[in-house]
C-alpha cells in the first residue's frame, strides 16, 4: 500500500499519555505517544513486555482512555467520546483479537461468531467468517474443541464478520508455537488484503514486523522509530 | 435465541449443583409462603363466609334460669340487632361400642326449625320436623367419629332420665367449627359432640318451659361491644350471669384465630430467613461468576455490547434462578396447602373449605424473591457493568493479604501454612466469611424452629399431665354436690382415690384490667389435682388468699402481695378482695386458685363440691364409667388418658409432618450455604491449590486449605445457629401466647443436636464433593489458563 499517493489516516494520537493503578502499584504505561495510522495499512506495533503497546492498542480502540492528549479516529475526536459513545464506536467499527482469544467458553465456534453479528449494524454471514479463517468445518465445535491456533482464527473470524473498518491484534500469536502463529498471521493478513481492513498487530517477536506496511518500535511508554518495509513478505515466508 | 442467552443457559447449566441448591432455597421459602398464604386465604374466607351466611352471634352470655319475659329487654339493649334465646346443657350420652362416657351439648332449636343466629348448615339427612320429639341433629365432626348417620339412635341422660335420640341428620354451626369442651386443650371428637334438639323436648326434661339459660346477641353495625356486653351482664346478673363474652372469647373462634394467626406468623418468617440466605448464596456465586468471566465480559464490551447489555445478562442469570426458584415453590406451596385443608377438616368443619390459591400471594411471593435477589446480587452485577474493559483484558492484581492479629499474637511455627492461607483468607474477606457462617447458622436455627414445637408441647404434656394432675378421671356435678355424693363416690369399686373441688365463675379485676376466670377450691395439699411452681415442686395451697396461675397474672399484671378484687358471678354474687398468695406455673387456659374450705367460708355455703377427681384402678375402670354414666348428677367426665392420646394424634397429624418438611429445607439451606462456599472457595483458589500440588504439597495437605475454612465456617455456626434458632422460638412462642394455652420455650438437647447433626451431615457430603474436586484437578491446565 506503500504506492499509494494520497494516506487518508484513520487514526491520529497526539501526546498520549497513560497512568494505571495496578493493585498497589502506579504504573506510566504511556509517556506521550503521537502517531497516525492510515487507510488500509498493516502496521506492526513493536515492543517488550510493558512497553505500552497493549495500552496504545486499547486506547485507539476505544477500550481505554488517555490519561492525557488526544485520539482521533477519522474526523471524531475518540477522547471526547462518552463510554456509550465508545461503545458504539467498537460495536460499529472496531474488531478485537487478543492474545488469549477471549472465546466465551461455553458458546460454539459459529456462536461465538454470531454472538458479534447480532449486534452489528452490517455484518456478513458467520459462516464465510469462519470460511476466511478456514474453520468453517469446526463451526459447531466449543473452544475447548480447538487448539489454540484454531481457537485463535475463531477469535478472528469473530472480528472481521461484522465487517469493522479497523482490526486491532494484541499478541494474536503470543500464546502459540509458531506454526500456528503462521497460520493465524496469514489469516490475519488475508483479512487486511482482502477486505481492505485497516490492521495493527501487536508483538514483542521483531520477525512478525516483516509483514507490515509499517513498524512502529515502542519502549517505556515512548516511540522509538518508525520503520517503513519497502516489500511485506508473507506470513509463510518468517522466520523466528 | 440470542447467542448471549444461550451463554446463560450453558453457564448455569455448568454450576448446576450450585444453581440447584439456590433454586431450592428459594422454592423452600416460597414453598412456606404460598403454603401459609394459601391456607390463611382458605381458613379465613371459609371463615368469614360461615360466619357471615350463617349469621354467627356476635356476643354470647348464659345464665342458670331466665324468663323469657326478660327478651325485649335484651333486645331493647342500644346496637342489638337480633337476641336469641335458647337452652344450652352439657349431659353424658350412652354411645354403642364405646366403654367411657361421651359428652354432648345440647342446644335447643326454636320450633320454627329455623334459628335466627348461629343457624345449622344440614349436610345429611333432614332438619329437625316441628312436633316430633326426640329427635337430634349431631355434629358432623362428632358423627364422622362414631360413624352415625341419620335414622341412628344414641342414648342420653337428659336431667337424670335415660332417653333414646333418634338422629335425623348431620349438622354444622359457625359456633362450634372446631368442638373443644370447655376445660379442655385439645378437640376430641370421639368424646364431645353438639346435638341440636327442639326447644320444646328440652323445655320438658329440664323444667324450663318459658325460660332460658343461654343467649346470642348479633349487633348493628357499628357498636361497641364491650358496652353492649356491660349492659347485658346488668341486666342478666339477677338471673344468675356469669358474664357475657364477645366473639374473641368464643372458644371456637378462638382457636381458629389461633391457628390463622399462626399462619400469618409463618408468612412472614418463613420468606424473610430463606430469601435472605438465597439473597447471599446469588450475591456469592455471581460475584464469582462476573470475576470468572472477567476476559470474557472484556471482550464483549471491546466488541461493542453496551454496559447494561453486559449488566442485564448477568441480571437474567439471577432472574432465571430466582424464577424457577418461585415456580418449584409455587407449586409445592400449592400442594402442602392442598394438604394443609384437608387435614384442617380432621378438626374444622366449614360447609365448605376448599383450597384457595391466593394470587396475590403468588404474585407478591415472584416480587419478593425478584426483589430479593436483585437486591443481593446488585453489587456483583454492577461490578460487571462497571468493569472496564482494558482492565479486564490485564490480569486481576493479586489480592491485599496482611498477617492477622491471631498469627501476630501465635509465635511463628505454631501455624502451619495451610492454616495460615485459611486464616488470612477468612479474614481478607470477614463479611463473605461472617455471612457463610451465618447462613449456615440460619440452617441450624431453622431446624431448631420446626422442631421445638414438638419438645414444648411434650414438656407442657408432662407438667400438666404428669406431674401436676395425676388423677385419671375429672367428674364435674350438674348442681354443687354434697358431702354424700361425694362419699359415694369414693365407695365405688375400682376408685382407689378422690379429691373434691369447688368451682365458681368469677370475674377478677385489678387495676383497669380484669379477666373472667374459674376460681377453683381446692384442699389444702392436694394430692391428685397439685398445682406446680416454676420450678416443677408442688405447691400447698395457704389457708387465705388467692393463687393465679403464669397466664392470669401476666395478663392482670400482678404480683404476689398485690391484692385482687374477685367478682363472683354466681349465687349470691359476693365481691371479695384477696391478697395474691403465689403464681402457679401452668399452661392452658387462665385459673386461679384458693383454699376450698376458705372458699365456703367466703360464699356462706356448706361444704359441696362442683367437681371431683379420681384415682381409678385400670381394671375397673369400665365399672366406674357405667356407675358414672347412671348417675343423674354427674355433668361430665373427663379422661386424662384419653385427652393425652388426642393431644398426640393431633400432633402427630401436624407437627410431625410439618417438622419432617422443615427438616428436609433446613437441609437444603446447609447444603446449599456449604456447598456453595466450598465450590466459591475452590474455584477462586483452584490455581493456589494446582500450584501447591505441582510444588509438592500432597493431596490431604492442600483439601487442608478449603476444608479447614468449611469446618471453622459450621464449628462457627453450629452454636450461633443454636442462639438464632432460640431467639426466633422464643419470638414465635409469645406470638403463639393465646388465651387458651400458653407454650413454654423448652428446647432439648436432642434437638440441638439433631439441628447441629442436619448441618454437619451436610458439610461433610459438601466437603466430599469438593474433596473428589481437589482429587481431579488437573494441575497442567490449571497452570496453563490465565486467570
Amino acid at each position: 500500500m506503500t504506492h499509494r499517493t494520497k494516506k487518508t489516516a484513520v487514526f491520529r494520537a497526539v501526546d498520549v499519555t497513560k497512568i494505571y493503578q495496578m493493585g498497589e502499584v502506579q504504573v506510566h504505561a504511556l509517556r506521550g505517544v503521537s502517531l497516525e495510522l492510515y487507510d488500509h495499512e498493516f502496521v506492526v506495533l513493536l515492543g517488550a513486555s510493558g512497553s505500552g503497546k497493549s495500552t496504545l492498542l486499547n486506547i485507539l480502540g476505544g477500550l481505554d482512555v488517555p490519561t492525557t492528549g488526544t485520539v482521533y479516529y477519522q474526523e471524531q475526536e475518540l477522547t471526547a467520546g462518552s463510554d456509550a459513545q465508545l461503545t458504539k464506536y467498537r460495536r460499529d467499527h472496531v474488531g478485537f483479537v487478543f492474545q488469549f482469544y477471549n472465546l466465551i467458553p461455553s458458546l460454539t465456534a459459529r456462536e461465538n461468531v454470531e454472538l458479534i453479528t447480532e449486534i452489528s449494524q452490517s455484518p456478513m454471514d458467520p459462516r464465510r467468517a469462519l470460511e476466511l479463517v478456514q474453520l468453517a468445518d469446526r463451526a459447531n465445535h466449543f473452544p475447548a474443541q480447538l487448539s489454540g491456533g484454531e481457537q485463535q482464527r475463531v477469535a478472528i473470524a469473530r472480528a472481521i464478520a461484522k465487517q469493522p473498518k479497523v482490526l486491532l491484534c494484541d499478541e494474536p500469536t503470543g500464546a502459540l508455537d509458531v506454526e500456528t502463529g503462521i497460520v493465524v498471521l496469514e489469516a490475519i493478513a488475508r483479512i487486511n488484503q482482502e477486505l481492505g481492513t485497516t490492521t495493527a498487530v501487536i508483538t514483542h517477536n521483531a520477525a512478525i514486523a516483516q509483514m507490515a506496511d509499517r513498524v512502529i518500535s515502542l519502549s517505556n511508554g515512548l516511540i522509538a522509530g518508525v520503520r517503513v518495509n519497502q516489500s511485506r513478505i508473507s506470513a509463510a515466508e518468517l522466520e523466528w | 435465541m440470542r447467542k448471549l442467552d444461550r451463554k446463560l443457559i450453558r453457564d448455569l447449566l455448568l454450576m448446576q449443583g450450585q444453581v440447584v441448591a439456590i433454586i431450592l432455597v428459594i422454592a423452600a421459602g416460597v414453598a412456606t409462603f404460598v403454603m401459609s398464604m394459601c391456607a390463611y386465604n382458605s381458613l379465613h374466607g371459609s371463615r368469614e363466609g360461615f360466619y357471615r351466611d350463617y349469621r354467627f352471634g356476635d356476643i354470647f352470655s348464659s345464665v342458670r334460669r331466665a324468663p323469657d319475659s326478660v327478651l325485649p329487654r335484651i333486645a331493647a339493649i342500644s346496637g342489638v340487632a337480633t337476641v336469641e334465646t335458647r337452652l344450652v346443657y352439657d349431659v353424658l350420652l350412652d354411645v354403642p361400642n364405646m366403654n367411657e362416657p361421651a359428652t354432648a351439648r345440647l342446644i335447643s332449636v326454636p320450633e320454627s326449625g329455623e334459628n335466627k343466629l348461629n343457624k345449622l348448615h344440614v349436610t345429611r339427612g333432614r332438619m329437625l320436623e316441628p312436633h316430633r320429639t326426640g329427635e337430634v341433629l349431631v355434629s358432623e365432626i362428632f358423627a364422622d367419629a362414631h360413624g352415625f348417620v341419620p335414622g341412628d339412635t344414641v342414648g342420653a341422660i337428659l336431667n337424670g332420665r335415660s332417653q333414646q335420640l333418634k338422629i335425623v341428620g348431620i349438622a354444622l354451626s359457625p359456633e362450634y367449627v372446631i368442638q373443644v369442651q370447655p376445660g379442655s386443650i385439645m378437640p376430641d371428637n370421639r368424646r364431645f359432640g353438639v346435638f341440636w334438639i327442639s326447644q320444646r323436648d328440652l323445655e320438658a326434661a329440664f323444667d324450663m318451659t318459658g325460660a332460658f339459660n343461654s343467649v346470642t346477641l348479633k349487633l348493628s353495625y357499628d357498636h361497641h361491644v364491650e358496652q353492649v356486653v356491660d349492659e347485658l351482664d346488668h341486666l342478666l346478673k339477677p338471673f344468675g350471669s356469669v358474664g357475657g363474652y364477645a366473639r374473641d372469647q368464643q372458644l371456637s373462634n378462638q382457636y381458629l384465630s389461633d391457628e390463622i394467626s399462626q399462619l400469618r406468623g409463618m408468612a412472614v418468617m418463613a420468606p424473610s430467613i430463606f430469601l435472605s440466605v438465597a439473597a447471599f448464596l446469588l450475591n456469592m456465586v455471581i460475584t464469582r461468576i462476573v470475576s470468572q468471566q472477567r476476559e470474557q465480559i472484556a471482550a464483549l464490551k471491546a466488541f461493542g455490547y453496551t454496559n447494561w447489555e453486559v449488566g442485564w445478562h448477568y441480571m437474567n442469570m439471577v432472574l432465571v434462578i430466582s424464577l424457577v426458584g418461585t415456580l418449584l415453590g409455587t407449586l409445592f406451596g400449592i400442594w402442602l396447602a392442598s394438604g394443609m385443608t384437608s387435614l384442617y377438616h380432621t378438626y374444622y368443619r366449614f360447609p365448605v373449605l376448599e383450597l384457595r390459591i391466593d394470587r396475590g400471594a403468588i404474585a407478591l411471593a415472584f416480587l419478593l424473591t425478584t426483589l430479593a435477589a436483585v437486591v443481593g446480587t446488585w453489587l456483583a452485577v454492577r461490578s460487571a457493568i462497571r468493569l472496564p474493559p482494558a482492565e479486564a483484558m490485564r490480569p486481576e492484581p493479586p489480592h491485599s493479604y496482611r498477617p492477622t492479629l491471631i498469627e501476630r499474637v501465635l509465635p511463628h511455627g505454631l501455624l502451619s501454612p495451610e492454616l495460615r492461607m485459611v486464616i488470612r483468607n477468612v479474614s481478607r474477606k470477614p463479611i463473605k466469611a461472617g455471612l457463610s457462617a451465618l447462613g449456615i447458622a440460619m440452617a441450624v436455627a431453622v431446624m431448631i424452629l420446626g422442631s421445638f414445637s414438638l419438645d414444648a408441647v411434650n414438656y407442657m404434656m408432662d407438667f400438666q399431665f404428669r406431674k401436676a394432675q395425676r388423677q385419671d378421671l375429672t367428674v364435674t356435678f350438674v348442681q354443687p354436690a354434697t358431702a354424700s355424693v361425694v362419699y359415694e363416690m369414693n365407695r365405688l369399686p375400682g376408685v382407689l382415690d378422690s379429691e373434691t373441688m369447688r368451682s365458681v365463675a368469677t370475674r377478677i379485676h385489678f387495676e383497669n384490667r380484669s379477666k373472667r376466670v374459674g376460681l377453683i377450691g381446692l384442699q389444702s395439699n392436694p394430692q391428685l389435682y397439685r398445682l406446680l411452681n416454676q420450678s416443677e415442686r408442688p405447691v400447698s395451697v395457704p389457708e387465705f388468699g388467692i393463687m393465679l396461675n403464669t397466664r392470669l397474672a401476666e395478663v392482670l399484671r400482678v404480683a404476689p402481695g398485690d391484692w385482687v378484687t374477685v367478682e363472683v358471678l354466681e349465687e349470691k354474687r359476693p365481691t371479695l378482695v384477696l391478697e395474691v398468695t403465689k403464681i402457679i406455673e401452668e399452661y392452658s387456659g387462665a385459673n386461679a386458685y384458693i383454699n376450698k374450705e376458705y372458699l365456703h367460708r367466703l360464699l356462706k355455703e356448706s361444704s359441696v363440691a362442683s367437681g371431683a377427681f379420681l384415682k381409678v384402678d385400670s381394671e375397673h375402670i369400665d365399672q366406674v364409667f357405667r356407675e358414672l354414666e347412671e348417675r343423674p348428677g354427674v355433668a361430665s367426665v373427663a379422661i386424662k388418658s384419653a385427652v393425652i392420646d388426642a393431644f398426640h394424634e393431633a400432633m402427630e397429624k401436624s407437627v410431625l409432618i410439618m417438622r419432617s418438611f422443615i427438616a428436609g429445607f433446613a437441609a437444603v439451606i446447609a447444603i446449599g450455604v456449604v456447598y456453595n462456599s466450598a465450590r466459591i472457595s475452590l474455584s477462586e483458589r483452584s490455581r493456589d491449590l494446582a500450584t501447591m500440588r505441582v510444588i509438592g504439597f500432597s493431596r490431604r495437605e492442600v483439601s487442608t486449605v478449603l476444608l479447614a475454612e468449611i469446618a471453622l465456617f459450621t464449628t462457627v455456626a453450629i452454636p450461633l445457629g443454636w442462639l438464632i434458632g432460640f431467639l426466633l422460638a422464643a419470638l414465635m412462642v409469645s406470638g403463639l401466647d393465646t388465651d387458651n394455652y400458653r407454650i413454654p420455650l423448652v428446647i432439648n438437647p436432642s434437638t440441638l443436636g439433631m439441628a447441629a447433626a442436619v448441618v454437619v451431615v451436610a458439610t461433610l457430603v459438601s466437603a466430599v464433593i469438593v474433596q473428589r474436586r481437589i482429587n481431579a484437578l488437573d494441575l497442567i491446565g490449571v497452570l496453563k489458563t490465565r486467570e
